[in-house]
């Protein structure tokens, strides 16, 4: 069918979008598009529904898009109700309508829905029967073992649940899991109150399991972990870290024949002797991460190193001490490709050896390490050409000397950080562009980078994330080349890089069509024609402007009517912003989903037009003037889908108690801040000058 | 002399049989009461000698092959004469009892287990007698001596049987017959036996039984665990009398039985100060002997037990307690049931206050109606029997509460379109039921406990303190 009728559909396509995108501006919608359907009876009815649901599969990740497609017409309305798998809705307590509608949802993730009680998890069996296959309940709470119970028994279909996080969760809950004979994939991460006894109803339960993560469970032992093993034969991924597993587990689980990824951070009983102990190794193994294992020396890790012949990720965060020794247990892992050291203490030495046992590194992190030089890094880094991603993030030794030869031998990374390495002079860091042309994510922020840098930086024309926070040498001038020549940078990080005025922003809006986020705080310098400038980038999602106190509620106007997909919002400390920026807000935002409007001059009639936005979780609101204790009460009442609210604790007691506690009934935390109003702000510099003193110290 | 004073009196077999061979009148003397469980205080005054005998109720032995032979003719005229003239008594003693008999027959109407019991009493005595009769003429045999109480199991058993009857016997006739009744059909019995100890104990020796238990010893390889080699330890056998008694320390003077030596040691002191003296109320030490002592196992006394020495694979009992306990739990009734289960039943008290201490605790349970006592037990089954899977308590309330969410997802449909705070109202309404929860883990709770949370539910919108259930309901 596709052959057939695949070029004449391709362009209908096309037409369908041009005209959508024509239309999308225009606020009244429906009107014009009623006459439509009256004036041509159908151009559109007539499309079957298999040429319906190809056009939706060509449908990227935006909402909108499908909202458009679904106004069409009835019959694509329809089509896109039953093409649709994936639902993610706002409130639970459209669960029922929106699963009437949507017959097809296979993968129904409800991480945004804060109360999920049983009857919405009993609505979700009932309707998704046969093709609900994953369900994501990581952030919900107030169901119970019942609820679970009918889910697991009605949808035969499940393989996937994700309950981290449900820490009120019992055993009685693992065993309504249990029920799920097709279960692969569980997540349990921080169900503290599982034990033993729940898990091994889900090693019962459950043989297809193929994933599973128990991270957090503070009640499973080796019993629980042991008859996981000697009944779940197909696992393939485990996550055991911080639980009170010992060598026992260790040796059950290597019988697994499958396990490719084991993870066992911060096990306390992980030790030299646990991990030497087991005679039979992890053949199948791939990723291994033993981090914050204090009690893991070389010893037992080259003991599991020998047994784990196919290894390919190794994580070793928070390891005491990498010296020499290590290598003899990386000495036969020739195919390692990603080596994690974070927060370890190295030596020059130690870096060598890793260097001259592993040659086929793809990716290595070696953040906030003390003790990396540019011996260690220049060695690691020569024998290493073909390494992508590379993490020197804090380690303040490095000098010109180690960027000069590292970029030199590493042209092929694509992703480098390097945020804080103090003593990289902007000449050093004007070698990453020369030399590294396919970065796409460069961490640059609290460095000596300048305007060249940022010209060198610009070769790259694939860079899509650019953080150069705290640069204060760098100014408009750089960031004109990354606008020339970077159209796909999606995401720009300039916080309090004072040098950058409007003018910048502008070049950059206009080069970068595809920018999503972009952070201005404290960019003193930042007007509303920075703002206007933004709202041509459609696709921006989260905006930071804190502290540019020359933005108005006019700026913010353009933006919530240009990027209408905006999710994130800190408009903190940016006085001019006043109601009649939020009710432009309130009109055309409907993504937003977390604002920070402390310290500006919205009142209660502002508040309230916000709340209007039914995606709207997440709010600060801290020193607004303006706002009364009932205005805010009326907001707090308006607005059913907040999960997490800052308040001054001022208005603890004046809203009156029953309410609050009603709101976080409904599944809103509130955080109650009590710091006083400061009346000064800290100017940049001196804000520069207490870092240094800082680091200095 | 009374008949009252009576008491089996338990002999150390090392006594009986002396590696050493020095075969003295005081040994033989003991080996002959010990056979027989019957003799009076005056007689037995010269076994106090051997101190150590009290913890061994040892009827019989076996003896490994180099002990059977030597025992030469040193036979002691002195030795036969004390015997000789015991036997005299104990005849006496006889008609003076069946003396009494006739009188009482005459006088009163004597009931019939009463007649048994007397009955039983001369039939004991007489056995008692025919015994040490042949001891006697056996100590003329060199050759036969050993063997002749020892590996002649009739006797042995014949000798046991009675001993322990008579000597409860002896005990009934001065309390009015209690257990009688119920033993006076056994009377058939020692019949029977009386005329195997006729047949084998006039013809003396069965040495065809010697070999055979030697041969057993060779091919068994001896006690369990330990490597004994056979031969090595000697074998004793406890009756069931003696294993089922609750004492076995009994005072000579005036009879009353103790469970402990100990306790017997402190209650002579009352009987005079030579028993005050630290030497009599040290604990008996093991005789210093220059010969190393044979190693003593035990063997139970119920016959195709794999703890019989019969039993082709037999694996001795390591010690008197062992054998106590082995035929407790093993062979006799469980007596004792837990008072709080109403299930488990031990025939060992000990074993019932171990299991009172966690009954009703820490009960792991299987799907398929199995309990354990310890997690890793149930894990264990679990992980060997496909299809089992741990089960938490109050299974039945769960299967309630999903009725109850299917009937309540109907529901909450049909309100879908109510206000925000009315739809959390009708969730409040259906779910408050459910948030009874009953599934606490372990079934440690004995009630129902209420899981309500009150951050959980949306009516705390309704007054603090609200959060009981009912008062809820009575909101509404």
């Amino acid at each position: 069918m596709g052959e057939i009728g695949g070029a004449p559909f391709e362009t209908l396509v096309l037409d369908l979008f041009s005209k959508r995108r024509d239309r999308l501006p225009c606020p009244s919608l429906r009107s014009p598009k009623r006459i439509r359907v009256e004036e041509e009876p159908s151009p559109f009815e007539t499309l079957a529904e298999e040429i319906l649901f190809l056009i939706l599969d060509r449908l990227d990740a935006n909402p909108l898009d499908r909202k458009a497609f679904s106004l069409v017409s009835r019959s694509f309305h329809a089509a896109e109700s039953r093409h649709r798998r994936a639902l993610r809705p706002l409130r639970a307590e459209l669960l029922p309508a929106a699963l009437a509608r949507y017959p097809a949802v296979s993968r129904l993730d409800l991480s945004l829905c804060r109360r999920v009680g049983d009857a919405a998890l009993g609505c979700v069996a009932a309707a998704l029967r046969s093709t609900l296959r994953s369900i994501d309940l990581s952030r919900s709470r107030s169901f119970s073992p019942a609820g679970l119970e009918s889910l697991a028994v009605s949808c035969a279909a499940l393989v996937e649940i994700d309950l981290s996080n449900a820490t009120g969760l019992t055993d009685a809950a693992a065993a309504a899991i249990g029920k799920a004979r097709n279960l692969e994939r569980l997540w349990l991460a921080r169900c503290m109150r599982v034990t033993d006894m729940g898990i091994g109803c889900i090693a019962v339960g459950c043989p297809k399991l193929r994933l599973l993560c128990l991270k957090w469970c503070l009640g499973v032992t080796d019993l629980g972990v042991g008859l996981v093993a000697v009944k779940c034969r197909m696992l393939q991924s485990l996550d055991l870290s911080y639980t009170a597993i010992t060598k026992k587990s260790l040796a059950a689980l290597s019988q697994l024949h499958d396990l490719e990824d084991l993870a066992v951070v911060g096990c306390p009983s992980m030790s030299d002797e646990a991990l030497s102990s087991l005679k039979q190794g992890f053949k199948s193994l791939e990723v291994l991460d033993v981090s914050s294992c204090d009690r893991v020396s070389h010893v037992g890790l080259s003991s599991i190193l020998n047994s784990a012949p196919g290894l390919r990720q190794l994580r070793l965060a928070y390891h005491s001490f990498v010296t020499p020794s290590i290598s003899s247990g990386l000495q036969r892992l020739s195919t390692l490709q990603s080596i994690n050291l974070d927060c370890s203490h190295v030596t020059t030495n130690g870096l060598k050896s890793i260097g001259s046992c592993c040659t086929s590194l793809k990716e290595l992190s070696l953040s906030k390490c003390s003790g990396v030089t540019d011996e260690g890094l220049s060695f690691i880094t020569s024998k290493n050409k073909g390494l992508v991603k590379l993490d020197i993030t804090c380690c303040r030794e490095i000098t010109d000397v180690g960027i000069a030869t590292m970029t030199s031998s590493c042209t092929s990374l694509t992703s480098l950080r390097m945020e804080s390495c103090s003593l990289v002079t902007s000449l050093g860091l004007r070698l990453i562009g020369q030399r590294c042309h396919l970065l796409e994510e460069v961490d640059l922020t609290d460095n000596d980078l300048d305007d060249e840098g940022l010209k060198s930086i610009s070769g790259c024309h694939k860079l899509s994330s650019l953080k150069a926070g705290i640069c204060l040498k760098i100014s408009d001038e750089g960031l004109v080349h990354i606008g020339n020549s970077c159209p796909e940078l999606q995401e720009l990080d300039l916080y309090r890089s004072v040098g950058v005025t409007d003018k910048g922003v502008t070049e950059i809006a206009r080069g970068c069509p595809l920018l999503q986020m972009i952070n201005l705080a404290y960019c003193t310098e930042m007007t509303d024609e920075s703002l206007r400038a933004l709202s041509k980038c459609s696709s921006l999602k989260t905006l930071e402007i804190r502290g540019c106190p020359r933005i108005s509620s006019a700026g913010l106007s353009a933006i919530a009517v240009g990027c209408r997909q905006i999710a994130k919002l800190d408009i903190k400390k940016c006085h001019d912003i006043d109601d009649a920026g939020m009710l432009p807000l309130a009109r055309f935002s409907q993504n937003l989903r977390q604002i920070n409007l402390s310290f500006c001059s919205v009142t209660d009639v502002g508040l309230l037009a916000l709340v209007s936005v039914s995606c709207l979780q997440n709010m600060t609101i801290l020193h607004l003037k303006g706002v009364t204790p009932n205005g805010l009460a009326a907001a707090l009442l308006a607005c059913g889908g907040l999960t997490k609210v800052k308040l001054h604790s001022s208005f603890k007691s004046l809203i009156s108690k029953p309410l609050l506690q009603h709101i976080e009934a409904r599944g809103c935390s509130f955080q109650w801040i009590s710091k006083p109003f400061q009346v000064q702000l800290e100017t940049n510099e001196v804000w520069k000058q207490q870092l240094q003193d800082v680091v200095v110290r | 002399m009374d008949p009252t004073n009576r008491r089996p009196v338990y002999e150390n077999s090392s006594n009986m049989v002396d590696p050493s061979g020095n075969f003295n009148p005081n040994q033989l003397y003991s080996q002959f009461d010990s056979g027989n469980l019957c003799f009076d205080s005056r007689m037995k005054q010269p076994l106090l000698e051997f101190p150590a005998s009290f913890d061994n109720p040892t009827i019989q032995r076996i003896e490994s092959a180099p002990f059977v032979n030597n025992q030469a003719m040193n036979w002691d005229p002195r030795a036969m004469l004390t015997n000789l003239s015991f036997l005299e008594q104990k005849i006496h003693q006889l008609q003076d009892l069946i003396r009494s008999i006739i009188t009482d027959e005459a006088q009163f109407s004597v009931q019939p287990n009463e007649l048994a019991a007397q009955q039983q009493l001369v039939t004991a005595d007489l056995t008692c007698i025919i015994i040490q009769l042949i001891s006697t003429a056996g100590t003329l045999l060199p050759s036969v001596k050993n063997t002749i109480v020892a590996n002649s199991p009739p006797i042995q058993q014949l000798a046991s049987i009675i001993g322990s009857t008579s000597s409860s016997g002896s005990n009934g006739a001065s309390h009015q017959n209690k257990d009688f009744s119920s033993e006076g059909q056994t009377n058939k019995e020692y019949e029977d036996m009386l005329r195997d100890l006729s047949e084998n104990g006039i013809e003396g020796i069965d040495p065809i039984q010697v070999e055979d238990q030697e041969v057993k010893d060779s091919e068994d390889g001896g006690a369990d665990g330990e490597n004994l080699p056979p031969g090595s330890y000697e074998v004793l056998q406890l009756e069931k009398e003696e294993i089922l008694a609750p004492h076995t320390h009994f005072c000579s003077i005036c009879g009353k039985g103790f469970k402990r030596d100990a306790n017997l040691r402190m209650h002579m002191r009352g009987h005079g100060d030579e028993y005050k003296t630290p030497a009599a109320l040290a604990k008996p030490t093991k005789e210093a002997s220059s010969e190393p002592v044979l190693v003593k196992r035990y063997s139970c006394p119920f016959i195709g037990c794999k703890r019989n020495k019969e039993h082709k694979k037999f694996h001795p009992l390591k010690t008197i307690l062992c054998v106590k306990n082995h035929y407790k739990r093993t062979h006799c009734d469980k007596r004792y049931t837990c008072s709080r289960c109403n299930t488990k039943k031990f025939s060992v008290i000990a074993d019932l206050k171990t299991h009172e201490k966690h009954c009703g605790r820490d009960k792991w349970l299987c799907s398929c109606g199995t309990t354990f006592s310890r997690k890793d037990k149930l894990f264990g089954h679990v992980a060997l029997f496909q299809g089992h899977t741990p089960a938490l308590p109050s299974e039945e309330t769960k299967v309630k509460e999903i009725n109850k969410v299917e009937g309540v997802s109907t529901k909450s449909v049909e309100h879908q379109d109510v206000l925000d705070i009315k739809a959390l109202d009708n969730d409040r309404e259906y779910f408050s039921p459910m948030n009874f929860d009953s599934f606490n883990f372990g079934g440690l709770d004995e009630f129902p406990r209420t899981a309500f949370d009150p951050s959980e539910s949306s009516f705390l919108f309704l007054p603090p303190g609200s959060c009981g259930f009912d008062q809820k309901n009575g909101e509404n």
